[in-house]
């Protein structure tokens, strides 16, 4: 056991089993809803549920064991990756069937998104797992692609699962859960479809600004900088539209912590695609890259932006499916505070260690030798990795607030979350 | 096909392709009278059934 079996198993269990199974239950929840249509084809949505669990129990255990096939986010050997196609294209067939079936002519700009996130990662893993196994009772494979070819391959794979998986699919999650939890319209449906648009032409050539100073010829490198730079304005159109869905409802933010939960999601979203495109900035890379600024920047989107975008939904859904009037605010408002402020401690507490890292790396004395060894940058950002610690077992106690709480919602009989049939009822019989 | 002439198609035709599309998408999201349609379509979450427990 180390911290390269470890490593693959945390991002893993985090972008996919998480992350992936938010995707799947919101966008079967949302396209249902939207479309007025039941899901198409009978069992085989169940067939997605259990069959996406299967990959990710055998990522899981394999990684542990040391099987991998070394690509960042794409670790998953042969046999997995092509499990993983036969249920990722039933889920995108389920998703069109029920589109085909749907009663409303217009179809609603969350799916759109969806669909995206679906099509999208879907050729991501076809093109990126091109593999030839040496055997078909191991699991060892060699790449189709080699040398550079390979590197830019796996982060034109890495940077648009951050780009499709993360941003497109989560942001389907913004565009019914806001407005819905709100009870406001899409601030602007036109810069929706803008938002779509601009993303989608944008985002999957910005990949290349993960091999700065390699070699891959420098201008596959200026593409991939000014295509994340260009970035800017589709990321803050579309946390514009978010956030100015709340027009007219901006007092809900006091008392509805759920919806603050996903309106602060959107304004880390903002925040770490900022951050992003500044850190593809050539210069600025060659001070932060392989440092943990970039930890920082990460768990800036992932935990702000993903986490809390599906905190929010997961609190909306357990409302809605159980038909509760709400969530225990209470509990939420810890979540709530507990986990922004873990957030808060965790990216500050990275920029300042990254950014120290980084410039002890790159200092030289009067003889022109290296300021320091490496394992001094490790010892100076001890105080700080402490601090991160902290940030990160703040935002688990968060999270394990929300777990009781949505069990105790679904399960309890708690007057505070009564379902929200039996209101009239009662209100009737105190008369 | 070699690298001069992928990258060559990419410069001119390629890049010509995608600023079209991308035109024609904003065009779409822009046009007058696709106004009303996304004015309600902006409602869609709002108005998919009231059995939502709220």
């Amino acid at each position: 056991m180390n911290f390269g079996r470890l490593r693959p198993l945390h991002t893993n269990a985090v972008i996919f089993a998480f992350g992936g199974n938010v995707l799947i239950a919101t966008s079967f929840y949302v396209v249902q809803r939207t479309c007025r249509a039941r899901l198409a084809g009978g069992l085989w949505p169940w067939f997605v549920f259990w069959g996406f669990q299967l990959v990710i129990v055998l990522a899981g255990t394999g990684y542990l064991l040391g099987v991998t096939q070394g690509r960042e986010y794409a670790e998953l050997p042969w046999y997995t990756d092509i499990w993983l196609t036969v249920v990722w294209v039933t889920y995108l067939l389920v998703f069109l069937g029920t589109l085909w079936k749907r009663q409303e002519k217009h179809i609603y700009v969350a799916n759109w998104f969806y669909l995206a996130f679906i099509v999208t990662i879907a050729m991501l893993h076809l093109v990126n797992n091109m593999a030839i196994p040496v055997s078909f009772s191991g699991w060892f494979s060699y790449s189709l692609f080699s040398g550079v070819q390979d590197a830019l391959t796996q982060w034109w794979y890495g940077h648009n699962a951050v780009g499709f998986f993360l941003t497109a699919g989560f942001l389907g999650i913004m565009y019914y859960f806001i407005p819905k939890q709100a009870d406001r319209p899409v601030y602007s449906y036109r810069l929706s479809i803008i938002h779509f648009w601009a993303l989608i032409f944008l985002y999957i050539w910005a990949g290349p600004h993960h091999l700065h100073y390699t070699a891959l010829p420098q201008w596959a490198q200026t593409l991939g900088m000014t295509f994340s730079l260009m970035l800017w304005m589709p990321s803050w159109g579309g946390m514009i539209n978010g956030l100015m869905t709340l027009s007219g409802a901006w007092d809900k933010l006091r008392t509805d912590p759920v919806l603050r939960m996903l309106v602060v999601s959107v304004a880390f979203y903002g925040m770490s695609t900022f951050e992003g495109p500044v850190m593809s900035i050539r210069a600025v890379n060659s001070l932060s890259h392989y440092t943990d600024w970039t930890i920082g920047h990460v768990h800036s989107g992932a935990l702000g932006w993903v986490a809390f975008v599906s905190f929010g939904a997961l609190y909306c859904l357990t409302m809605w499916l159980w038909k509760k009037r709400q969530v225990s605010h209470a509990l939420v408002e810890w979540h709530f505070w507990l986990s922004t402020l873990g957030i808060v401690l965790y990216i500050t507490s990275m920029w300042v260690a990254g950014i120290m890292q980084g410039l002890m790396w790159r200092a030289y004395n009067e003889f022109g030798f290296l300021e320091y060894s490496f394992v001094e940058s490790v010892e100076a950002m001890h105080p700080y990795y402490l601090i991160r610690a902290l940030g990160g077992v703040l935002f688990l106690v968060g999270a394990l607030i929300m777990a009781y709480n949505l069990w105790r919602t679904a399960t309890g009989k708690d007057p505070a979350v009564e379902r929200a049939s039996d209101v009239p009822a009662q209100a009737v019989a105190a008369e | 096909m070699t690298y001069e002439q992928a990258s060559h198609f990419a410069q001119t035709w390629g890049l010509g392709l995608l600023t079209v599309g991308f035109a024609i998408a904003v065009a779409y999201a822009l046009w007058p009278s696709n106004r009303e349609k996304f004015n309600s379509a902006a409602h869609a979450p709002l108005n998919d059934g009231d059995d939502d427990g709220r």
